[in-house]
C-alpha cells in the first residue's frame, strides 16, 4: 500500500481549490497546501493574525520579523495583500466570508463532527486557538490528516471520542489513503483512493462505513 | 496642551492596582509590548488577571510575571505552545486559573467591551465543552451562544508609531489584538518604536485613534525589529 505522503496529501487538496477563493490554512499539513497552489492561480490566503494575501516563506535573508502566519512562522505578503486587526480578521471568519478552511484533526466523524483541540475533558492544557471560530464560520471545512494514528487507530470514525471542536462542519477529508466526501445522512463517500490503495485497505483503516457513491 | 507621551516606565505604569485585569497585545512575540511587560514586573502589581492570546514562552515577559506568582488567572485562546514551560508548571500545580476562549470570541468580547456592547451571540463553540453553562438562543434556525464583553482595567499595547494625542499606527502583522485591547480598557498604555509630530501620521493611516489611548512611551526594540 503506497498512499500519499504528507506533501502528497497537501498537493492533492490544493488541486481542488479554485481561483478566487479566500482560504484559511491551519497549522501542520494544512500550511503546506499553500505551497502547491501555483502562483498564477489566484487564491487569497487568510491568516487569523490579520493577513489577507499571504505568500510563501521568505528566503532566509529576507525574513521580516513583523510578518508571521498563525503558526508564527515567517511568511511574505503578495502584492494586493492587506493587514487588519484581530476582530476584523475573525469577522471575516465568523461572518462567513472565508470560502474554505483547511484544518488538521484528531478525529472526524461520519456526520461531519471534528475534534482537534483537546484530547480529553481533563486535558492538562487545552489550546483552542481559532479552530472553533473557523469550524463554525467558514463556508467549507476540509480536513487533511493521516488516516490513522501512529499506533494504527482509525481517525475517521462513527462518532468522535475526543471533545468536539465543531459539530457537523467537515465536508471533505484528505488523508494518506484518499479523498472522502461527507454526505449528510450517509457518511463517508469515497471520492478517490490514493495510488496503490484498495477500498478494502481503506475500509480496514476506517471505523465507519466507506460508501462508493 | 495634551501630551500623552510619558518619559519613564515608572510614569507609564503609575496607578496599576493589585487585582487588575490587564489586556496584553501581541500574537506570540509579534506586536507584543515586551518592554511594558518588563515594566509591569518592575512595578509590582499582583493578583492580576491577564488576557493574552498566548501564555508566554521561556522565562521572560509574561512567563516571568506568572513565575513570580503575580498572575491569578489567565484568559487566552492558545496557552500551550513551544516553550510555554512556566504556564504548564503553574497550571499543573493548580497555581493558575485558566479560562480558554476561542480566539475570535476573545477578540470580539474585547471589541464589544470597547463599543459598549455588554454581550453578544455567536455560533462559535456551540455544541462543545466551551459552551457549557452559557445561555443559548436560536436565530434564523441556528443555535448561538451568549458571550459577555471582556473589559480591561489596563491594556498594554505595542505600536510602530504614535503621537502626543495617542494616535497609533501598527506595523504589518504586529497589529493583531492591539487595537481591540486599546479600545476595551480604562487605561491604555502603548509602547511605540517612533514618536511622531501631530499630523505626521496620515489621518487616513491612523489605526487606533487617540481617544482609546492614555499613555505613550517610546522604546528602542533594537535592530531585529527595526
Amino acid at each position: 500500500m503506497q498512499g500519499f505522503d504528507r506533501k502528497g496529501m497537501a498537493a492533492r487538496l490544493a488541486q481542488d481549490i479554485p481561483e478566487g477563493w479566500y482560504v484559511n490554512l491551519g497549522i501542520g499539513i494544512p500550511t503546506m497546501v499553500g505551497d502547491f497552489v501555483p502562483m498564477d492561480r489566484e487564491v487569497i490566503f487568510h491568516s487569523e493574525n490579520g493577513i489577507l494575501g499571504m505568500g510563501p516563506a521568505p528566503a532566509p535573508d529576507k525574513v521580516d520579523p513583523w510578518l508571521v502566519n498563525a503558526g508564527k512562522q515567517a511568511v511574505t505578503l503578495r502584492p494586493g495583500g492587506s493587514y487588519f486587526h484581530h476582530a476584523d480578521s475573525f469577522a471575516m471568519i465568523r461572518g462567513g466570508h472565508i470560502d474554505l478552511c483547511v484544518l488538521g484533526a484528531f478525529e472526524v466523524a461520519a456526520n461531519g463532527d471534528i475534534a482537534n483541540w483537546a484530547t480529553s475533558e481533563n486535558d492538562t492544557a487545552p489550546a483552542v486557538g481559532g479552530a472553533m471560530d473557523l469550524g463554525a464560520g467558514a463556508k467549507r471545512l476540509w480536513v487533511v490528516m493521516e488516516h490513522t494514528t501512529k499506533d494504527g487507530r482509525p481517525k475517521l470514525v462513527e462518532k468522535c471520542g475526543y471533545p468536539l471542536t465543531t459539530p457537523g462542519a467537515v465536508s471533505r477529508v484528505y488523508t494518506n489513503l484518499g479523498v472522502f466526501e461527507i454526505v449528510k445522512g450517509k457518511g463517508f463517500v469515497v471520492v478517490e483512493l490514493a495510488p496503490g490503495v484498495t477500498l478494502e485497505q481503506a475500509q480496514a483503516a476506517t471505523a465507519a462505513p466507506l460508501h462508493t457513491q | 496642551m495634551i501630551n500623552k507621551i510619558v518619559q519613564s516606565m515608572a510614569d507609564a505604569m503609575a496607578g496599576i492596582k493589585d487585582g487588575s485585569t490587564v489586556l496584553i497585545g501581541g500574537f506570540g512575540a509579534v506586536g507584543q509590548p515586551d518592554q511594558l511587560i518588563e515594566a509591569l514586573i518592575e512595578q509590582g502589581a499582583k493578583d492580576l488577571t491577564c488576557v493574552c492570546n498566548n501564555a508566554g514562552t521561556g522565562r521572560v515577559g509574561l512567563a516571568k510575571l506568572m513565575e513570580l506568582g503575580r498572575v491569578r488567572k489567565i484568559i487566552c485562546s492558545f496557552p500551550r505552545s513551544a516553550g510555554s514551560v512556566v504556564f504548564e508548571e503553574l497550571y499543573r500545580a493548580g497555581k493558575l486559573e485558566l479560562e480558554i476562549v476561542p480566539q475570535g470570541t476573545m477578540a470580539e468580547r474585547m471589541r464589544a467591551a470597547g463599543a459598549g456592547v455588554p454581550a453578544f451571540f455567536t455560533a462559535t463553540s456551540v455544541g462543545t465543552l466551551l459552551a457549557a453553562g452559557k445561555e443559548q438562543r436560536e436565530f434564523n434556525g441556528r443555535q448561538y451562544v451568549m458571550e459577555h464583553a471582556l473589559k480591561g482595567d489596563v491594556a498594554l499595547v505595542e505600536a510602530w508609531e504614535g503621537d502626543r494625542w495617542g494616535n497609533l499606527a501598527y506595523r504589518s502583522s504586529g497589529r493583531n489584538f492591539n487595537p481591540v485591547m486599546a479600545m476595551a480598557s480604562d487605561l491604555t498604555i502603548a509602547q511605540v518604536s517612533h514618536v511622531r509630530e501631530l499630523g505626521e501620521i496620515e489621518p487616513d493611516h491612523v489605526h487606533t485613534p487617540g481617544i482609546f489611548v492614555h499613555r505613550v512611551i517610546r522604546v528602542d526594540r533594537g535592530p531585529d525589529w527595526a
